[in-house]
């Protein structure tokens, strides 16, 4: 539970799997996983959360359910302390830019992450540097995921404008972005409005 | 509203420049007939709005619309996925180099690159392209929603014929009030008026609060004499009248008879009747004619000239019953006491302009015969006098200006080439003598009498004959037409032509109110001004 506390700066997870376009990382604590759509980094990568599981460490076995004779489900936990151990939290994250010399850059890196790399939830002065631009929403738009892209980029549209002076403005201004870059697909614009108003 | 209005995203030098407008800037804002610059990458393009739309890049959108009523979806469509536009008819350039600001403005030749970006033209832009108040430019008017004051160079203008244009009641006597006053203040012109509604001279009649608005003399009482075909009339409307115009018998031609043939209902041939009997009686044909069957003469006597002359029983009586509504028009009497037409020279040629006032002969016939035949004896007289000095290389009369109403009736088709009018169109000057045109039936007006004028003015018009008799010939015709159509009722125009370098829709100068008297007064000389100054006073008092 350390880093739960201080989760705020710390890392959060490694990562276990990594190509140019997204990683996957495993969290150091059950459950600690960062909110979809959330901005992570690892080195000079950075990515949103698109997937997150929690799932047993062994593959193939599934838990047994435990629950029947306890009154919550925290006294599961609390009468099985192996659990935590046996459980593993993992989330992916699709990459949307990197961090040259000194400037964010909104387009794929050079290098994937590297395996065992740390991974870090971005702080709301990262948060609003990267932002500034909408260039990111370019690739999501384009991103070929398991979930439907209009969730994941307004999730992380919804969790960038929380830390702006003027989060209605960011709003705005992403959305114009957006019916743009969506100028003839009015269908996922609309999808996309739909869960930012 | 902010000055930029957006970029363009198509243009073709035919059918002009499509700005699709930024997402802060409401369609709603945008008027045609507003002037836009394009700031292209080597020249400055200045254009008028010509059409105003909503386009969106998606047609679904239209299929089924978005949610409005949530202010952040309007938001963020707005200027997006649905966005204004505006059709944009390029109608000058300026070079960006310093030679071509020289040279000053220049036709368009070619278009702005994609992406350039459109402003709202400025005061300094307007300023730029029609020049500001000077000794030949006069305040005119301003162009839609601006502040800037629109300038006429009115020594260019009156080297031409010019028209003013519009329905009833849309402002062109208002506007022809304000060009003469101009005329008087900043050219070297003389005007002669055929003031039909007895509104230049002394005082004119307002729809306005004030209800009548001051007339010619009241701003130039050196500059202005009044005269007059009915005395009476307007001694009771207390015009300071200066002569009073008679016509003799002797004065009238079987050419002024032609002119009227349609309004005074003669046959073809009973107007071919009035010739033959001028070729038999001479000048005083007309009185000869009169007389014929009225005193002693004998039917057989009547008939015997008739045969002799070669005119039929039928079309001597169509021709005497039109003469005699001439005859009983009150200023035509059988010998005029005085020469009008000398009296009106004589006030020309001391740099006094001429208001005739009609009294209470409002029928056009009496219109049609009185403007004909003394412009025609004028225009003899400046003929001569122009042909003198060419050929003694001294200097020519000075240039006239002849203002008349209803032009159709002078200048149609059928009547332009016996007219004096059409002439004066037609000679583009030849003999420093030049026309003023006010109509409200523009169509009916001969076409290349029309296409000769050099400036037009046109108020609102709304039929389709109509405009298109006035815009023809002029390039982005089919855009100005939108501008046209959609003038208000009342104050504003559109001006194109020689003395304009471009086309602009504008709304003439406030007139008639004790304050628009003051700033008319202060264009003009310092005399005027102290003279208009203790008219407003007296006016006040
Ligand atoms: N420049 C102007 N200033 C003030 N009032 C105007 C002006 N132009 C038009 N008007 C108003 O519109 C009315 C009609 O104008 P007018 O010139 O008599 O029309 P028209 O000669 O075309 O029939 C006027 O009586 C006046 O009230
Ligand atoms: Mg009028």
């Amino acid at each position: 539970m350390r880093f739960i506390n201080n989760q705020s700066s710390g890392k959060i997870a490694e990562v276990i799997e990594a190509e140019t376009t997204r990683f996957t990382a495993q969290c150091y604590d059950l459950y600690g996983l960062p909110p979809l759509g959330s901005l992570v980094h690892t080195g000079d990568v950075y990515a949103i959360v698109f997937n997150a599981s929690t799932s047993s460490l062994e593959p193939g076995r599934k838990p047994l359910a435990r629950g029947k004779d306890e009154t919550t489900e925290e006294d599961i936990y609390k009468s099985s302390p192996q659990l935590a151990k046996l459980l593993r939290s993992e989330f992916e994250a699709v990459t949307v830019g990197f961090k040259d010399v000194e400037s964010l850059r909104q387009y794929l890196p050079p290098q994937p992450a590297r395996i065992h790399a740390f991974v870090y939830l971005c702080q709301p002065d990262e948060v609003k540097e990267f932002g500034g631009s909408f260039d990111f929403l370019d690739i999501l738009v384009n991103a070929a995921l398991p979930i439907p892209a209009e969730e994941l980029i307004a999730a992380s549209l919804r969790q960038m404008s929380r830390v702006q002076d003027d989060p209605r403005a960011f709003l705005v201004a992403a959305g114009k972005e957006l019916a743009s870059l969506l100028s003839s697909q009015y269908d996922r614009l609309k999808s996309i409005l739909g869960r930012l108003s | 509203m902010t000055d930029r209005l957006g970029i363009v995203t198509e243009a073709s030098l035919e059918r002009g420049v499509e700005v699709r407008l930024d997402g802060p800037v409401s369609v709603e804002d945008m008027v045609v007939g507003r002037y836009v610059t394009i700031e292209g990458q080597q020249r400055r393009f200045f254009g008028m709005i010509t059409d105003v739309s909503l386009g969106v890049t998606d047609q679904r959108l239209t299929v089924t619309p978005p949610d409005v009523t949530d202010p952040f979806i309007r938001e963020v469509l707005t200027g997006t996925s649905t966005y204004g536009s505006i059709h944009v008819t390029p109608m000058l350039t300026i070079g960006g180099d310093a030679e071509s600001i020289l040279e000053g403005p220049q036709p368009v030749k070619t278009i702005p690159g994609h992406f350039s970006v459109v402003n709202l033209a400025s005061e300094e832009d307007i300023e730029r392209v029609f020049g500001s108040e000077d000794p030949q430019r006069f305040h005119i008017g301003n162009p839609l929603d601006m502040e800037t004051k629109l300038c006429l160079n009115l020594e260019e203008f009156v080297k031409r014929s010019n028209g003013i244009f519009g329905k009833s009641g849309t402002g062109k006597t208002f506007l022809t009030r304000i060009l003469l006053i101009g005329m008087l203040q900043k050219s070297q012109a003389v005007n002669l008026i055929f003031d039909m509604h007895n509104e230049y001279g002394w005082e004119g009649s307002s729809e306005g609060t004030t209800g009548k608005v001051k007339g010619l003399k009241q701003w130039g009482q050196s500059k202005v004499a009044i005269f007059t075909l009915d005395k009476e009339n307007s001694a009771t409307r207390k015009v300071p009248t200066d002569f009073t115009v008679q016509i003799g018998y002797d004065e009238i031609t079987p050419e002024d008879i032609s002119v009227l043939r349609s309004t005074l209902n003669l046959t073809e041939l009973a107007v071919e009747a009035a010739y033959q009997l001028r070729r038999r009686f001479g000048k005083g044909w007309l009185r000869e004619t009169l007389a014929l069957g009225e005193g002693d003469t004998s039917q057989e006597d009547i008939d015997g000239i008739l045969k002799e002359a070669n005119i039929h029983e039928s079309s001597f009586q169509s021709l005497r019953r039109g003469l005699g509504i001439i005859q009983r028009l009150g200023f035509v009497v059988p010998q005029a006491p005085e020469d009008a037409v000398k009296h009106i020279l004589n006030q020309l040629d001391r740099g006094v302009s001429v208001v005739l006032e009609f009294g209470r002969y409002r029928e056009i016939s009496a219109y049609l015969l009185v403007a004909n035949m003394l412009s025609r004896r004028i225009y003899a007289q400046y003929q001569e006098r122009s042909e003198k000095a060419r050929a003694n290389d001294t200097a020519l009369p000075q240039p006239l200006v002849i203002t008349i109403e209803e032009a159709h009736k002078f200048l149609s088709t059928e009547v332009a080439g016996k007219t004096i009018f059409g002439t004066i169109a037609r000679e583009m000057r030849k003999y420093n003598v030049s026309l003023l045109v006010i109509d409200q039936r523009p169509s009916g007006i001969d076409e290349e009498v029309m296409s000769q004028m050099g400036t037009k003015i046109t108020c609102l018009l709304d039929n389709e004959k109509d405009i298109d008799s006035v815009l023809a010939g002029v390039s982005g015709k089919n855009e100005l037409k939108a501008v046209l159509a959609r003038l208000a009722p009342k104050q504003q125009a559109l001006i194109f032509g020689h003395a304009v370098p471009m086309p602009v829709a504008f709304q003439p100068r406030e007139y008639g109110s004790a304050q628009s008297y003051k700033e008319f007064g202060q264009a003009g000389s310092q005399t005027d001004t102290a003279r208009a100054e203790k008219d407003i006073e007296e006016l006040w008092e």
